[in-house]
């Protein structure tokens, strides 16, 4: 499994904001819900496909990669339509989803995590008045991209274990062991976040006066 | 403790570091009714010092008393002077704390911003932190690997992003726990060479009796109490006695 989302290659677009990146994810979004027409989904699927590959420089395959995997809800939601409405209205629906998802895998695979988790830290700033942390926050989205791959590998690496012994492949079977596996991870990683100093994040400018 | 000589270090090198002295002072640990660690008294003050022992013998549990992890429940641990329960962040500043799993040290999705989380949580400037690093990354071989995801080193280069990620904090001392447990011959070698060429004051608890070599002195750990306390040979030597 992988996460690796990040395709580096210098290009215009790898140095635009993040910011900027996602504000024009979002609009495209809400302009492609309210403006429901063939020719401008259209448009844009050939707009991000221009930005992605041409101005971006990404490799169809990484483009790929993220679209492969929903191909089959896609083609679900299509006959959905068929059977509900009409081939038409599908098609809008389907290329309308594929555009956004094709837009979101440029918008990810051109930005650092950082970067992207920067802009949430900053969304999130206004939070700090109601006693939560930013950098929490952006530090759960970090964390949340690092184990996801991690806790998949430890959950084969117990499936082999299990099916070498002649195990069942049952998910009970394997989720007992795996929580144990994760748990255990989560108290060292617990302490790595102390001893990197995680605790030591520059605090909100209204408390640090009161040092 | 007095009188250790440090080998195997240029002078130069050891005059780079400042020297840090951890006082370990009549400490026991329990962990709920279970005590690990009895009324155990040392001075830290060489450059490169192991600790050994068998499973259970409590010197995991005395690694993470050096930077304030665990806290002492009886007696006193005092790094250049500053208390672990009162001087914590400043405790944890001077004491780096590497692990015997990299994979549950690295917080971050990449080599380079796993890197930097240390640095950022000091508050260091964006700018000063690209160079930090960089420097750090190319000095471990892992600058072709800057943007690639963690996940996918291997467990020598994890190993590395681990070292390279307390290393770049700049601490005085580093303790490492069984850092080379995971890790086929070729990288426990190279580990072993990272230790050996560190200019900071390394702890090292370890059952690889092979990463000691030039080593200062070794603390032998049995039953949570100090049982032997020298130079290397005679406290291996010890240590070997006791298993046989």
């Amino acid at each position: 499994m992988t996460l690796a989302l990040y395709h580096p290659v210098p290009s215009p677009v790898h140095r635009a904001p993040a910011g900027l990146k996602l504000l024009v994810l979002a609009a495209l979004g809400v302009l492609l819900f309210v403006v429901p027409r063939l020719y401008l989904v259209g448009g844009a699927l050939a707009g991000v496909l221009a930005v992605g590959l041409g101005l971006g420089g990404l490799p169809v395959r990484v483009l790929w990669a993220q679209v492969r995997p929903v191909l089959i809800w896609l083609a679900a939601l299509f006959v959905v339509h068929l059977l509900v409405t009409d081939a038409a209205t599908g098609a809008l629906a389907v290329s309308r989803l594929l555009t956004l998802v094709l837009a979101a895998a440029v918008v990810t695979a051109t930005s650092r995590v950082t970067e992207l988790v920067d802009v949430v830290e900053r969304i999130c700033s206004p939070l700090r008045w109601v006693g939560v942390r930013p950098a929490r926050i952006g530090l759960v989205i970090a964390m949340t991209l690092r184990f996801i791959p991690l806790i998949a590998e430890r959950a084969a690496r117990i499936r082999e274990a299990q099916a070498a012994r002649g195990g069942a492949r049952r998910l009970t079977v394997l989720v007992v062991p795996l929580l144990v596996q994760v748990l255990q991870m989560a108290h060292t990683t617990a302490e790595a976040l102390d001893a990197r100093g995680a605790d030591d994040e520059p605090l909100p400018r209204r408390r640090r006066r009161d040092r | 403790m007095t009188g250790w000589r440090r080998r195997g270090t240029p002078a130069a090198v050891a005059a780079a570091v400042p020297r840090t002295a951890i006082e370990v002072r009549r400490v026991g640990h329990a962990y709920g009714e279970r005590p690990v660690l009895h009324d155990v008294t040392l001075t830290l003050a060489e450059h490169r010092i192991g600790v050994i022992g068998g499973n259970g013998s409590g010197k995991s549990t005395f690694a993470r008393l050096l930077n304030g992890l665990v806290l002492p429940t009886e007696g006193q641990v005092l790094v250049d002077g500053l208390d672990t329960r009162t001087d914590l962040r400043a405790v944890r500043r001077r004491v780096g704390f590497v692990f015997q799993d990299p994979d549950a040290q690295i917080v971050h999705p990449t080599v380079a911003e796993d890197v930097a989380f240390g640095l950022q949580n000091q508050g260091v400037p964006a700018e000063e932190r690209a160079v930090r690093v960089a420097e750090v990354l190319d000095r471990y071989g892992l600058a072709g690997h800057a943007d690639h995801p963690a996940h996918l080193l291997s467990g020598g280069q994890k190993q590395l992003l681990a070292i390279a990620g307390v290393l770049v904090m700049r601490p005085l001392r580093v303790v490492f726990d069984e850092p080379t447990t995971l890790l086929d011959l070729a990288n426990k070698r190279r580990i072993a060479r990272v230790v050996a060429e560190l200019e900071q004051d390394v702890v090292v608890v370890t059952h690889d009796l092979d990463l000691l070599a030039g080593f200062d002195r070794v603390v032998v750990f049995a039953a949570g109490r100090v049982v032997a306390d020298g130079p290397p040979a005679e406290s291996v030597a010890a240590y070997l006695a006791s298993m046989a």
